[in-house]
C-alpha cells in the first residue's frame, strides 16, 4: 500500500540541485534534474558515506562530493568503474507538488531492523 | 422547431463555441445530420474560428476572415441555432436546462466545450487598463490598436508558447518589445537550456528584450498600466502587459452544476461526464489526469464525442503532443520526453554557424523525445517514429542527420574554429586575429606551427592558444596538416581546456548553455568535470555580466564551507595575515560553545578551523561571527586562501620590512576572487623566511633593498622551492606585480591547474616578461583584475546570513512514522 505524503514543491528545488528530507531512517535527498524530473534516493554514498544530495547533478545522474563517485539518480546504481549502489524511493509529482511514499520509509525501516 | 424536425430529434446544447465544439459538430453532422437539433452557445460575439491562427493575425500575416472555420452558411446548413454572445450561467441538471442572460434552454444532452481562461496572476495593478490576455479575437484587437501609437512598449509576462508569439508578433507592429520570464530558459516545458539559448538569441537579435529568472512584484500606473516593477527593482516601462503564464480549465458551470470536476471536468474515454447526459470535450476536460492544452488530442476527442452521441463505440486515448512555434523565421519542434535518465541516451548534434540544435533522447533504441532549433525539417519524420515506437538501431549512427542523409560526411570538428570571423582573436598575448593567421599562411605559404609563429607571433607568447592556431591552420591548409592532438576537457566535448578558453572570448560566450551550443558540446547538459570549468572561465571573462551558476560549482563553494568526511563542515573565518586579538578569539569561543562545535583546529596557514558544524547550523554560526567583524576565509574556495605573515620589522630584531603590514594588505585586496585552484601566499620579513614564502603560490620575502617576488612554488603532492620573477623597490609595486601575476594566471590557466603548473607550461621567462618588463601590460592585468574584484568582493556568509539560497541550509520536509502508518 502506498501512502503520498508531500514533501514540498517543485520550485523548492533548484534546477541541477537538491533538497533532503528528514526521514527516520535517515536523509533522503531529492533531486531535481535540468529537465525537471524529480528523484530521491538515500543521502549516503555506498563508498565512504559522503551526501550525495550535495554533489553535482547532470543529466539523471549526482556526483559524490566526496570522491566523485557518480550515480544514477534513477537505479541508484554506481556507474563506471565503481561498484556499488543506493537505495531509490518512490516520487510522485502532481503538477507543482512532490508526493514521498511514506510506506516505503516505513519498509525501508523494517527492513533495517530485521537485519540488524 | 426550425429546419421541419420532429419533436422525437434530441436536443442538443453545445456551451462553448470553439476549436473543440466546431470540430465535434463537423463529425457529428457527417455521421448523423438529423440526429440532434443544436443550440449553440458562445461567450464571445462571434462563431467558431481557428483561435491558434490568431498569432498570425496579430502579426498582420492574416486577418480575422482568414481563420473563420465555421461561418453562417454552414451553420444555417446544418440547422444550428446560433447564440453568440451569449454566456450559459448554469446548468440546472434535475430540469435539464441551461440559463443565460436569454433565459432558459432545455437540452436531452449537453456538450460542455468552455476551452480555458487565460491564469493572470494575482500582483497589484493587475486589473488595470492596459493588461490583457493572449486569448481570443478582442484580446489581438486590443493589441493591434496599443500598437497603433509610435513608440508604444509592450511587456509580455511569460516565455512560453503563447507569449513569445505575442511577442514576435508586437514586434513586427513596431512596438518595444520586453518580454519577462519567470524561468531560468524560455520555453523550459518543451526546450531545453541549449534550445532555450538560440531561441533567446534570435528573439534579441529581433530586437526584443528577453530578461530570464523575472519575477514579477507588481504593475504600476494610476489610471493605466505604466510599467512592470519586477522583485529585483528593475523597473520596464509598458503601455499595454500582455499576461501569458498560463491558461486553467475553464470550469465554473461545470463545478457549480455540481459535476465532478478535478483540474478539468472530468470524463471517461467517451468524453462523458459524471452525469451521463452530460459531455465535454476540448481544453475544459482532464482524461485520466491529464489536461490538454493543443488542438491535436482536441481533435481526437472531438471524433470520440461525436460517436458517443450516436452511440457509437470509440474510446480516446493519450496522446503524445508535439510543439511548433509559430514565429515566421523561427524554427522550432519540441516532442515528447527528453528528460534525462540513464536507460535513455541521447544523441546532439551541434551546428554553430548554422545555428542548429537537434537533441533526440532514445529509450531502449526508440525514440521517446527530440528537440529541434534551426532546423526542423525531420520533425514530422521522428514524431512519427516516436509515436511508432520504431526501433531505431540500424540507423543509430547516422539518425540525427534526418531522413534525407546519404551517407554525407562526419561532423566536422574544425567547425567552431571555421564559424569565428575573421576579425575573432586567436592569440590574446600577442592580439592577433584569425584572418591576420590566415592570410599570413596564404600569402607566405607557411606550413609549420614555427612558421606561423615566426611571421604572426600567434601562439608565441603563453601558447595556450596552440591548439586553435592549429585548427586555423587545418582549415587553411586542409588535410595536408595535421594539428597534434589536443587533451579533450572530458567527453562532452573534443576541445581542450585552452581551446575553450580562448573561444569563449573570441566568440563573447557569456553563459554556459551558450558555450555548449557554439562549441557544439556533445552532451545537452555537461558532466561534473566541464561544468564547473566553464562556470569559472566565465565568472573569470565576464565579471559583470556573468551571472555565476551555481548548480556548477562543488559543494563547498556552493555552501562556502568545507565538507568533511562525515558530510559536516569546517568553518574557517578570515584572520588578516595570521593576526587577531582577545575580542576575535572571545567570539570565537563563545561560537565553539553555543553551537557544540567538537573540534578547533590551528590551521597551517595561520587561522583557525572549526570542525564538524551542521549544515544547518552554518548561517547561525556566520551570523555570530559576522557580528565579530570575520567574514568568510575562503578556506573552501578556488581562489585566494591565505596570506601567511611572519611578525616582520614590527618586532622582529631581522625584521627588514613590516611584512605583516605587507600581507595583510594584499589579503584585504584580493580576497574574494576565484582562481582556476586555490591561491595561498606568504610574506616572510627577512630571508630567513619564517614564514615560508618560498613554497607558496605567490610569496614575498622582503629585504633591505625591497620586496623580491616569488611564484609557482608547491608544498602538496609535489614540493617545489618557488621561482624568483624579481625585486621591487616599494609595496604598491610588490602589490601591483602579484596582482598582475594573479590575473595573468586567472586568464590563462586550465580549471584545477595550480600556479606552479601553469607557470611551467607558459615559461617562468614569458611570466617574468609580462609582468615585469612589460609595465603597460602588468598595468592592464591590474585593471582587469580590481575591476573583477567589485563584484567578487562580496563576503558570501552575510549574503547567506541576510537569507541568499536559504534552500542550502534548510531540510526540504520531514517524512515520520506518524505520516507512515496513516
Ligand atoms: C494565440 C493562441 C495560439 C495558439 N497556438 C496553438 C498552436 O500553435 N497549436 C496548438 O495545438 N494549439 C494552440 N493554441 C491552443 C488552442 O487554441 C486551444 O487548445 C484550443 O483553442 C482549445 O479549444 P477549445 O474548444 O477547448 O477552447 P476554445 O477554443 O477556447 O473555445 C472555448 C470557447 O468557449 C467559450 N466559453 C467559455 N465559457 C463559456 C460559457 N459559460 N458560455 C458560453 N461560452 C463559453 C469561450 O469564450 C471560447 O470561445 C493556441 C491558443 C492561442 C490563444
Ligand atoms: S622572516 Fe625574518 S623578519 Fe620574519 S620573523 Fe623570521 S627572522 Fe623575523
Ligand atoms: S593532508 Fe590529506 S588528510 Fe590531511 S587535511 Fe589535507 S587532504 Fe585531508
Ligand atoms: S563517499 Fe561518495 S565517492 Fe567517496
Amino acid at each position: 500500500m502506498s501512502d503520498w505524503v508531500e514533501i514540498g514543491r517543485l520550485s523548492d528545488i533548484p534546477r541541477r540541485g537538491a533538497r533532503c528530507v528528514d526521514t527516520p531512517i535517515g536523509r533522503i535527498a531529492v533531486f531535481r534534474t535540468a529537465a525537471d524530473e524529480v528523484y530521491a534516493i538515500e543521502d549516503r554514498c555506498p563508498h565512504k558515506g559522503g551526501p550525495l544530495s550535495q554533489g553535482i547533478v547532470h543529466g539523471a545522474q549526482v556526483t559524490c562530493p566526496l570522491h566523485n563517485w557518480v550515480f544514477s539518480l534513477e537505479t541508484g546504481l554506481a556507474q563506471g568503474a565503481d561498484e556499488g549502489a543506493v537505495r531509490t524511493f518512490p516520487l510522485k509529482r502532481d503538477g507543482e507538488r512532490i508526493l514521498m511514499d511514506a510506506s516505503a520509509i516505513l519498509a525501508a525501516a523494517s527492513a533495517r531492523i530485521a537485519a540488524e | 422547431m426550425n429546419n421541419g424536425l420532429t419533436d422525437m430529434t434530441q436536443k442538443l446544447v453545445v456551451v462553448g463555441a470553439g476549436m473543440a465544439s466546431g470540430r465535434a459538430l463537423e463529425h457529428l453532422f457527417e455521421a448523423a445530420p438529423e440526429a440532434f437539433d443544436v443550440t449553440l452557445f458562445g461567450a464571445e460575439p462571434r462563431g467558431n474560428y481557428n483561435r491558434i491562427m490568431l498569432s498570425p493575425v496579430l502579426a498582420g500575416e492574416k486577418t480575422y476572415g482568414d481563420i473563420v472555420t465555421h461561418d453562417a452558411a454552414w451553420y444555417a446548413a446544418n440547422g444550428v441555432t446560433c447564440r453568440f454572445g451569449e454566456t450559459v450561467t448554469k446548468i440546472d441538471r434535475k430540469r435539464k436546462v441551461v440559463v443565460s442572460k436569454g433565459g432558459e434552454t432545455p437540452y436531452d444532452k449537453l456538450l460542455i466545450a468552455t476551452g480555458s481562461a487565460p491564469f493572470i496572476i494575482p500582483v497589484a495593478g493587475k486589473d488595470l487598463p492596459g493588461v490583457m490576455a493572449f486569448r481570443d479575437l478582442d484580446d489581438v484587437n486590443a493589441m493591434v490598436e496599443a500598437a497603433r501609437k509610435p513608440g508604444a512598449r509592450a511587456v509580455v509576462i511569460g516565455g512560453g508558447l503563447l507569449g513569445l508569439e505575442a511577442a514576435a508578433a508586437l514586434r513586427l507592429r513596431g512596438m518595444e518589445v520586453t518580454v519577462l520570464h519567470l524561468m531560468g530558459h524560455l520555453m523550459e516545458r518543451q526546450l531545453d537550456p541549449a534550445a532555450g539559448y538560440l531561441l533567446k538569441k534570435e528573439l534579441e537579435g529581433r530586437g526584443i528584450k528577453v530578461h530570464v529568472k523575472a519575477q514579477t512584484k507588481a504593475i504600476l500606473g494610476e489610471e493605466k498600466v505604466e510599467a512592470v516593477l519586477l522583485e529585483d527593482g528593475t523597473v520596464y516601462p509598458a503601455d499595454i502587459v500582455v499576461m501569458a503564464v498560463g491558461i486553467r480549465p475553464e470550469t465554473r458551470i461545470a463545478v457549480d452544476a455540481g459535476l465532478h470536476v478535478e483540474r478539468g471536468i472530468v470524463v471517461s474515454d467517451q468524453m462523458v461526464t459524471s452525469d451521463p447526459d452530460i459531455l465535454a470535450v476540448g481544453e475544459c476536460v482532464e482524461h485520466e489526469g491529464v489536461c490538454y492544452g493543443l488542438v491535436a488530442p482536441l481533435y481526437d476527442m472531438a471524433r470520440v464525442v461525436a460517436k458517443t452521441l450516436v452511440k457509437e463505440d470509440a474510446a480516446f486515448r493519450p496522446v503524445e503532443t508535439a510543439t511548433q512555434l509559430k514565429v515566421t523565421g523561427i524554427n522550432l519542434y519540441s516532442a515528447g520526453d527528453f528528460a534525462d535518465g540513464d536507460d535513455r541516451e541521447e544523441i546532439v548534434l551541434r551546428d554553430a554557424s548554422a545555428g542548429v540544435y537537434k537533441r533526440l533522447v532514445l529509450k531502449q533504441n526508440r525514440i521517446i523525445g527530440a528537440v529541434m532549433y534551426g532546423e526542423t525539417s525531420d520533425g514530422a519524420w521522428f514524431f512519427d517514429m516516436l509515436r511508432k515506437g520504431t526501433d531505431i538501431a540500424e540507423m543509430r549512427e547516422t539518425l540525427i542527420f534526418g531522413q534525407a542523409y546519404q551517407g554525407g560526411s562526419p561532423l566536422d570538428p574544425t567547425a567552431a574554429v571555421a564559424a569565428l570571423p575573421d576579425d575573432a582573436e586567436i592569440c590574446g598575448c600577442n592580439g592577433v586575429c584569425k584572418g591576420k593567421i590566415v592570410s599570413a599562411i596564404t600569402s607566405k605559404g607557411l606550413t609549420s606551427l614555427d612558421d606561423v609563429r615566426a611571421h604572426t607571433k600567434a601562439s608565441a607568447s603563453c601558447g595556450s592558444c596552440t591548439g586553435l592556431v592549429e585548427q586555423v591552420m587545418k582549415l587553411t591548409l586542409g588535410d595536408s596538416y595535421n594539428p597534434a592532438a589536443v587533451q579533450p576537457m572530458c567527453t562532452c566535448t573534443d576541445l581542450g581546456h585552452d581551446d575553450v578558453r580562448r573561444l569563449i572570448k573570441a566568440k563573447a560566450l557569456k553563459t554556459i548553455p551558450a558555450v555548449m551550443q557554439e562549441l557544439e558540446w556533445k552532451t545537452s547538459c555537461g558532466c561534473a568535470k566541464c561544468r564547473p570549468a566553464l562556470n569559472y572561465y566565465l565568472v573569470c571573462d565576464w565579471p559583470d555580466e556573468y551571472a555565476d551558476d551555481y548548480q556548477s560549482r562543488f559543494i563547498n563553494e556552493r555552501v562556502h564551507a568545507n565538507i568533511q568526511k562525515d558530510g559536516t563542515y569546517s568553518v574557517v573565518p578570515r584572520m588578516w595575515g595570521g593576526v587577531t586579538n582577545a575580542a576575535e578569539l572571545r567570539a570565537i569561543a563563545d561560537v565553539v560553545e553555543k553551537f557544540n562545535i567538537p573540534a578547533v583546529k590551528v590551521t597551517g596557514g595561520q587561522r583557525i578551523d572549526m570542525l564538524g558544524v551542521r549544515k544547518e547550523d552554518l548561517p547561525a554560526v556566520w551570523a555570530e561571527l559576522g557580528k565579530a567583524g570575520f567574514v568568510s576565509g575562503h578556506a573552501y574556495a578556488k581562489g585566494l586562501r591565505t596570506v601567511k605573515t611572519c611578525v616582520g620589522s614590527d618586532w622582529c630584531r631581522f625584521g627588514t620590512q613590516d611584512s605583516t603590514g605587507l600581507g595583510i594588505r594584499i589579503e584585504k585586496f584580493m580576497w574574494g576572487s576565484w582562481t582556476p585552484a586555490k591561491v595561498k601566499m606568504a610574506v616572510s620579513g627577512c630571508p630567513r623566511n619564517c614564514a615560508e614564502a618560498t613554497c607558496k603560490d605567490v610569496g614575498v620575502i622582503c629585504v633591505d633593498s625591497g620586496f623580491e617576488i616569488h611564484f609557482a612554488g608547491a608544498a602538496g603532492l609535489d614540493i617545489k622551492g618557488t621561482e624568483k620573477l624579481g625585486l621591487v623597490a616599494t609595496e604598491d609595486e610588490a602589490l601591483e606585480v602579484i596582482v598582475a601575476l594573479t590575473q595573468m594566471y586567472r586568464e590563462q590557466a586550465r580549471y584545477l591547474e595550480r600556479i606552479y603548473k601553469w607557470a611551467k607550461r607558459v615559461g617562468y621567462d614569458e611570466v617574468r616578461r609580462q609582468i615585469l618588463d612589460d609595465k603597460d601590460r602588468r598595468k592592464a592585468y591590474f585593471d582587469r583584475f580590481v575591476f573583477s574584484q567589485k563584484f567578487a568582493q562580496v563576503d558570501p556568509w552575510s549574503e547567506r546570513v541576510s537569507g541568499k539560497d536559504k534552500h542550502e541550509f534548510k531540510p526540504m520536509a520531514s517524512v515520520g512514522f506518524a505520516e507512515a502508518a496513516e
